[in-house]
């Protein structure tokens, strides 16, 4: 009786998890719309507790960290730029523009860190 | 030369792509970026002079001596000191041949022949003199290495041929060139003129490359390639605002 509890079980917790994995994401882009919508008028410290939001909700939604690394990089703090546009990556490797943006944040990055300074 | 163009559109293209299948928005952005080197306790800033060699159609000394005066003058805050410009191999060199009688100093023509001018940098009491004849200013000084280049090597360019319908096509080529062009090598010292010690030295290296049947003057080059050298130079001393644009995603 017991044992055959244990597959039902998984498989409830399995239907019940799917719904709420994508209730996640779409709350999680709520946030990351939100913090667009307030990025575009100045308001970049809104927009990072909105997407740090957004990254708590959905660790695994890539454009999250994207995002916050832009504001972090808006907002001089270059560790956790290049921390949550490595998160963003790792996530989506092959997503061309957050790519492109580490790129060009990699350039400003290294002329600033001075590899040369002693 | 050419690889890099073409490495360019196809990122381009692979970015156009992207942005077709994704909901996404450019933004502007405004990195701050702090001074690498607190001069607040300094109100004035002394270019002294460089060591340099290298080439003999630029006089690096002078030329980079006047450049970092008027790039300070206009992008820092510090009351840039308008005084000649040091001697710094001539002195270098009274003081390694103290007792003995002066001799000429040898050209400096490669890197390693610099290492007979060096030990300048490291005397305190030369620098701190400097720094009360001028009220005690943040000292900037180095060396500067401007020497030509001349490389062989497989160069990726663009060739337009046509097919034997007249159409037109442009197909990458690698061919074997001869280029020449500059280096600019060296290393900027900031030294505190109330002791006369190091506060800060960086290194830094640039090269430019041009085909070998193009004739660029020296003078033209060492301007492109210290173009480069002004951000990182001002940076070490003020706080700079770089702006650029990103992609947001949805």
């Amino acid at each position: 009786m017991r044992t055959a509890a244990v597959p039902l079980v998984l498989l409830l917790l399995t239907l019940v998890s799917v719904p709420l994995q994508a209730d996640a994401r779409a709350d999680a882009k709520k946030q990351v719309e939100f913090g667009i919508a307030v990025a575009q008028r100045g308001l970049w410290r809104e927009a990072i507790y909105r997407w740090e939001r957004a990254a708590q909700i959905d660790p695994t939604y890539a454009p999250a960290h994207n995002n916050l690394a832009i504001a972090y990089e808006h907002e001089g703090d270059l560790a956790k730029a290049r921390a949550a546009y490595e998160r963003a990556l790792e996530l989506e490797p092959g997503n061309a523009l957050i790519k492109q943006n580490y790129e060009l944040f990699r350039e400003i990055n290294d002329r600033t860190t001075g590899k040369n300074t002693q | 030369m050419i690889a890099r163009p073409v490495r360019t559109l196809s990122s381009l293209v692979a970015v156009l792509l992207a942005t077709a299948c994704t909901n996404s928005f450019e933004i502007p952005i405004e990195t701050p970026i702090r001074a690498k080197l607190d001069v607040a306790a300094f109100q004035r800033v002394l270019v002294a002079g460089f060591i340099a060699g290298g080439t003999e159609d630029v006089d690096g000394n002078l030329e980079t001596t006047r450049l970092l005066r008027s790039q300070l003058r206009t992008k820092s805050q510090l009351r840039v000191i308008d005084s000649d410009v040091l001697p710094l191999v001539d002195v270098a060199s009274e003081g390694r041949d103290s007792g003995g009688p002066p001799t000429t100093p040898p050209p400096i023509k490669e890197e390693k022949d610099l290492e007979a001018y060096e030990h300048v940098f490291a005397n305190v009491e030369y620098w701190k003199k400097i720094g009360e004849e001028y009220q005690q200013p943040l000292i900037v000084t180095g060396t500067v290495m401007f020497t030509p280049l001349q490389r062989n090597s497989i160069v990726q360019r663009e060739q337009e041929v046509y097919d034997s319908f007249g159409r037109r096509r442009v197909v990458p080529v690698r061919t074997y060139m001869e280029r020449k062009g500059f280096s600019l090598d060296g290393r900027f010292i900031f030294i505190d003129g109330r002791s006369g010690a190091t506060l800060h030295s960086e290194s830094f290296g640039e090269q430019i490359l041009y085909n070998a049947n193009q004739t660029t003057p020296a003078l033209s080059s060492y301007f492109e390639l210290m173009d480069r050298l002004i951000p990182t130079f001002l940076s070490t001393l003020s706080s700079q605002k770089i702006k650029g644009t990103r992609i947001l995603l949805q």
